[in-house]
């Protein structure tokens, strides 16, 4: 019992050593910034971000009676709309598609990956090019099938689906990779079965498939979700938050209000609800993952 | 047939996923005429190279690539150490708060960036960490994720090496350093490759926190080549080119380890 105890003793003080880099450094650059972003949310701030005054909610309150943070909290919500689900979507065709045993299959999915090895700021130049009005690849093809011209990032209609695009294409890569290992984890025998019983394929995918996946699918969809939400690159390169805020998301925002507007009170009560919805989120994402691995 | 067919489908994916980096790779090859022109070229008339070398006389992409690699491979190996030393604290040693330490790591994941990144902005002017290697890599070093997935790890590790090591009356430190981290080269190929990429990739932090041209790192230096009057597409996707090879090459040798981090999250939890 009390050699058991001492053990217990030891043990703890050798295992603050084996924790105390990471602590050190989330308490100095994630928890202490925290508490700093929450206090300047509540205080007025001067042009070098000293907090000065304190001003209780009032940041708050003129946050979320500002047109244009809800005009910014629209463009997040429609942001995340037009990535999520086509992105999905898409990926899972791809992931189908290259969840067989082929010769030279390898290939295929390496090239599927392919945009996760393509940063923003690559990707955002080239799809610039393409979407360039006079000169760019994608008014080419709009024309060889008589459609109108399009002013990718220049029309406020146009602006943020082009952004989403962008970020679809990007997020492709690793959306196939997480939902081909989910597709690897169902048995094949199912299918067998299945095949017995003389279903087609479509039933199989949304009888088997897609009931099977369902765990994979939350995942990805959380944390499309949480990514799309924190897409800042692309708008930074491409549009600045224009044309008259058609892309100005949170955290674009959050970006120009402090480190452009000197607004740093402001910009800190925007981050706290971003904060806040990705905190959201994230314990749902928990949810799902202790179920898995505490259940399975 | 139903096999062919399916193989012109890959193949026709495949394409589609690639185009918009086969023409940039095409247009780096144009001349600066043939990028204006309208259709737009998809086979230039011959190959000309000298955008490459415009590129790297245009902006000093070397030394952005130079900057990258060094802020990856210390954020690289900062997270290795981080990571491996908690992970083995909480896969291996018994001690008091051990769930309420482990949920405080999980918590940092439910932090975003952004919402921390005016008060880091801060403090990293007032340790004067502007424009240096410092104020890019160390706030990065520790990773939630990081200690999760070794962890997780570690914790295959069958425990009867465990038991011998302590027969043996070795330290725990030189059990950790002969024992459990030789055995766990597949973990941390993983978080290397993982942590290296998503590093090299950053782009808000370094934008904030990098002024001067010598401490721009890649994501951030490529905007010296936006298209512009005295700059042509094909400079522009030459310089692209030139600083995504690191990161394709790790894709395609790192594919594995990549993989296994990339879905560590959403089948093995």
């Amino acid at each position: 019992m009390i050699a058991q105890t001492k053990n217990a003793f030891g043990d703890s003080k050798q295992a603050l050593l084996f924790l105390l880099p990471s602590l050190l450094l989330f308490a100095v650059f994630t928890f202490y910034p925290l508490f700093a972003s929450i206090k300047l949310s509540l205080y007025n701030t001067d042009l070098m971000g000293q907090a000065s005054t304190f001003a209780g909610f009032q940041h708050y309150v003129d946050m979320f009676s500002s047109p244009q943070f809800f005009q910014s909290l629209l463009v997040t919500l429609l942001f995340t709309l037009y990535t999520v689900i086509p992105g999905i979507l898409l990926a899972l065709f791809l992931a189908c598609t290259v969840n067989r045993q082929l010769k030279g299959i390898a290939i295929f999915r390496t090239i599927f990956a392919f945009p996760l090895s393509i940063a923003v700021a690559g990707a955002s130049m080239i799809f610039m090019m393409m979407f360039n009005p006079s000169s760019g690849i994608c008014n080419y093809f709009l024309q060889l099938f008589h459609l109108q011209a399009v002013f990718w990032l220049s029309d406020p209609k146009w602006a943020l689906i082009s952004i989403a695009i962008i970020n679809i294409w990007r997020s492709v890569g690793f959306n196939t990779i997480v939902l081909l290992s989910g597709l690897q984890t169902i048995p094949e025998q199912i299918y067998e079965s299945a095949r017995i019983d003389g279903a087609v394929s479509w039933r199989q995918f949304i009888d088997i498939t897609l009931p099977l996946l369902s765990p994979t699918l939350f995942f990805v969809f959380i944390v499309s979700v949480i990514n799309s939400l924190q897409t800042f690159g692309e708008i930074n390169i491409l549009t600045q938050g224009g044309p008259v805020d058609a892309t100005n998301v949170i955290v674009y925002s959050i970006y120009r209000e402090a480190f452009f507007n000197t607004n740093f009170s402001y910009a800190s009560a925007e981050s706290i609800i971003l904060f806040f919805m990705i905190l959201l989120l994230t314990l749902l994402e928990f949810r799902f993952l202790e179920k898995r691995v505490f259940y399975k | 047939m139903k096999k062919y067919l399916h193989y012109l489908l890959l193949i026709v994916l495949a394409v589609i996923i690639l185009a918009p980096f086969l023409y940039a790779l095409v247009v780096s090859f144009e001349s600066a005429e043939e990028t204006l022109a309208f259709p737009p070229v998809l086979l230039p008339a011959h190959l000309a190279t000298d955008s490459y070398s415009k590129a790297l006389a245009t902006a000093p992409l070397l030394s952005f690539i130079v900057n990258s690699f060094v802020v990856s491979l210390l954020v690289t190996a900062g997270q290795i150490i981080t990571c491996s030393l908690a992970a083995y604290a909480f896969a291996f040693l018994k001690f008091p708060c051990k769930k309420i330490l482990f949920i405080l790591f999980l918590s940092t994941m439910m932090i975003p960036a952004e919402s921390i990144i005016i008060p880091n902005y801060f403090t990293v002017r007032s340790l004067d960490w502007l424009n240096s290697y410092q104020g890019l890599s160390i706030p990065f070093m520790a990773s939630a994720f990081g200690t999760f997935l070794l962890r997780q790890y570690f914790q295959t590790l069958p425990k009867e090496i465990y038991e011998a090591a302590r027969m043996d009356g070795c330290g725990r430190l030189r059990f950790f350093l002969t024992m459990v981290l030789p055995l766990s080269k597949p973990a941390l190929a993983t978080l290397a490759v993982y942590a290296f990429l998503t590093t090299y990739n950053q782009y808000m932090w370094p934008l904030l926190i990098t002024s001067s041209d010598n401490m721009r790192t890649v994501q951030i230096g490529l905007a010296m080549l936006q298209w512009d009057q005295g700059i042509s597409w094909n400079t522009t996707m030459a310089g692209i080119v030139i600083v995504s090879l690191p990161t394709i090459l790790l894709l395609i040798l790192g594919q594995k380890q990549l993989v296994k981090g990339l879905t560590a999250g959403s089948t093995k939890g």
